[in-house]
């Protein structure tokens, strides 16, 4: 019991737990949709792009860190929206011209923070994130962006599921396509902008990947896929902090850690049990 | 958001004129001009590559033609949402997370409108449809579950969910076994007898020719269309798949690689 009580007499514990869980959540349903799609690479690349944007953000504050999360949602927007509009313009191929871009901001990024002496310590914020960093401030931000995300997936519910199992169907119902689509595309933006501070850039792709990839294995409802992505990733974050507080390892590799752990153990006991 | 469509019954439910789509250059359609009257059905054979999944887009209007004028009931297609589209089986994600009843309630988005959820009456449209294909008993399926011939009876179940006037069948025999097929026309005589319009797109010249009321020969441009008797002709067949054509004893036969005669 100890075990399990003595890291919460901590409040940066208490509101790392509380930001892991949210993030986890929105993370998970969104990444639902980033998994049915087939745009893991997208969500990855859109992460990273973030970065020159936070960077300035951080460049122009002068080093602090709450206004990080306009700056990083400012971009990832910015970055959503660019990229869907690259996708149709075909002369380069979709994913090349992703990796162009996305590579190119990642390394305008690294270069605008290089410029700080504290170089080291503040990127690795960035890239791994920095949970147990969370101010209550944070934590609200995230609880109503999260809650808008998650409303907005709920109210156009049966237009996201026909759009992405269907898109011909889709124009045939002459739902406004392209509208839903860019909207789509915010939502990942904002829960990216909203990740940033639990899992950074680099790894949060698994945050959006991971926990709605174990609950395919689980399922063929989306609903469920939806909510068992999001007990997945509620699980891992918990999970992931204690690990990271007793192994002392940095908690956003902690988290993604378990939710990969998570997916091979159920990826591993489906193919037993279907033997 | 979610325009209703205007019909003009005097008008017919396709009224296609001098319509031509370009890719890079090429035709895959040039001028092609032809109209179908209400309860029609029609089956669309050509050669692979010939246009036929290029003309189903553009009247379902997802795809905007170079030139020419396509109406539904005197209108752009872009107004209706009386046009289903059944898509070709390999087209489609069957590993997708949703069941044979999700899918059939997608058909019932247009009506719904925005921020709407499905009501009685829009389970009632679809238990209806899948009663009408005989589905009823799968409703709970994942649909990657289904056989061939199911999945294509789901995809006309939802066009029935849509309330669909005109439908546009890509291909649906392809790969189906034999009772699988028999079933899949006896529904489509079902569908005609709801008055529906209904274009299949095929490669059995033989199905066609006993099944359909009229055929439209394709190959980018439109060779011919009518009964099948005038169609089906040595020399038009001749035009629209070239080399490929080898005249036997029993009329022409069909040396496609999709398709080999059995």
């Amino acid at each position: 019991m100890s075990f399990l009580l003595e890291p919460l007499q901590y409040a940066f514990m208490l509101r790392g737990l509380a930001a892991a869980v949210l993030v986890g959540i929105v993370c998970a349903v969104v990444g639902t949709y980033v998994v049915l799609r087939g745009m893991a690479f997208f969500g990855d690349a859109l992460a990273h792009t973030i970065l020159p944007g936070v960077a300035l953000g951080y460049l122009v504050s002068g080093g602090a860190r709450d206004v990080l999360f306009w700056w990083a949602l400012g971009t990832a927007v910015l970055a959503a929206l660019g990229i869907g509009a690259i996708s149709k313009n075909s002369q380069v191929k979709e994913d090349t011209a992703i990796g162009i871009i996305f590579a190119g901001m990642f390394a305008l990024g690294i270069a605008l923070i290089s410029t700080v002496r504290s170089y080291a310590v503040d990127l690795s914020h960035f890239l791994f994130g920095d949970v147990l960093g969370v101010s209550s401030t944070d934590l609200w931000v995230t609880a109503a962006f999260g809650a808008l995300v998650l409303l907005v997936i709920f109210a156009f519910y049966k237009e996201f599921l026909t759009l992405s199992f269907d898109p011909i169907l889709a124009v045939t119902l002459r739902l406004p396509v392209g509208l839903l689509n860019n909207l789509l595309l915010g939502l990942i933006a904002v829960t990216i902008a909203v990740s940033l501070q639990t899992v950074g850039v680099a790894l949060m792709v698994a945050m959006l990947v991971t926990p709605a990839a174990t609950a395919s294995l689980l399922t063929h409802r989306l609903p469920v896929m939806m909510g068992l992505a999001a007990v997945f990733a509620s699980v891992a974050g918990v999970a992931g902090l204690y690990l990271s507080y007793y192994a002392s390892i940095a908690s956003g590799a902690a988290i993604v850690l378990t939710a990969t752990a998570v997916f091979i153990a159920v990826f591993t006991g489906k193919r037993i049990y279907s033997r | 958001m979610y325009p209703h469509s205007h019909h003009l019954d005097d008008q017919p439910i396709l009224d296609v004129r001098k319509l031509s789509v370009r890719y890079n250059g090429h035709f895959a359609l040039e001028e092609i001009s032809f109209h179908l009257h209400a309860g029609e059905r029609v089956a669309v054979v050509g050669p692979n590559g010939a246009g036929k999944s290029t003309l189903f887009k553009v009247v379902a209007g997802v795809l905007q033609p170079t030139s020419g004028q396509v109406n539904i009931f005197g209108s752009m297609p872009r107004g209706h949402v009386c046009i289903g589209y059944v898509p070709q089986r390999s087209q489609v994600d069957w590993s997708f997370p949703v069941n044979v009843a999700d899918v059939v309630m997608m058909g019932r988005i247009a009506k719904l409108g925005p921020l709407n959820w499905p009501r009685k009456r829009d389970w009632e449209f679809v238990r209806r449809a899948l009663d009408t294909v005989e589905l009823s008993d799968l409703a709970k399926r994942q649909i990657g579950q289904l056989s061939g011939g199911q999945q294509q009876r789901m995809f006309i179940a939802r066009a029935l969910a849509q309330e669909a006037e005109l439908m546009l069948m890509d291909e649906p025999l392809t790969g189906l076994d034999a009772p699988s097929q028999e079933g899949l026309l006896s529904l489509l005589d079902q569908l005609q007898r709801q008055d529906v319009t209904v274009m299949v797109a095929t490669h059995d010249l033989e199905q066609a020719a006993e099944h359909f009321d009229r055929i439209m020969l394709l190959n980018h441009q439109l060779i011919g269309f009518g009964p099948p008797e005038e169609v089906l002709q040595a020399e038009k067949l001749l035009l629209a798949y070239g080399g490929r054509l080898q005249l036997g004893e029993h009329g022409p036969m069909l040396i496609d690689e999709c398709c080999p005669p059995d």
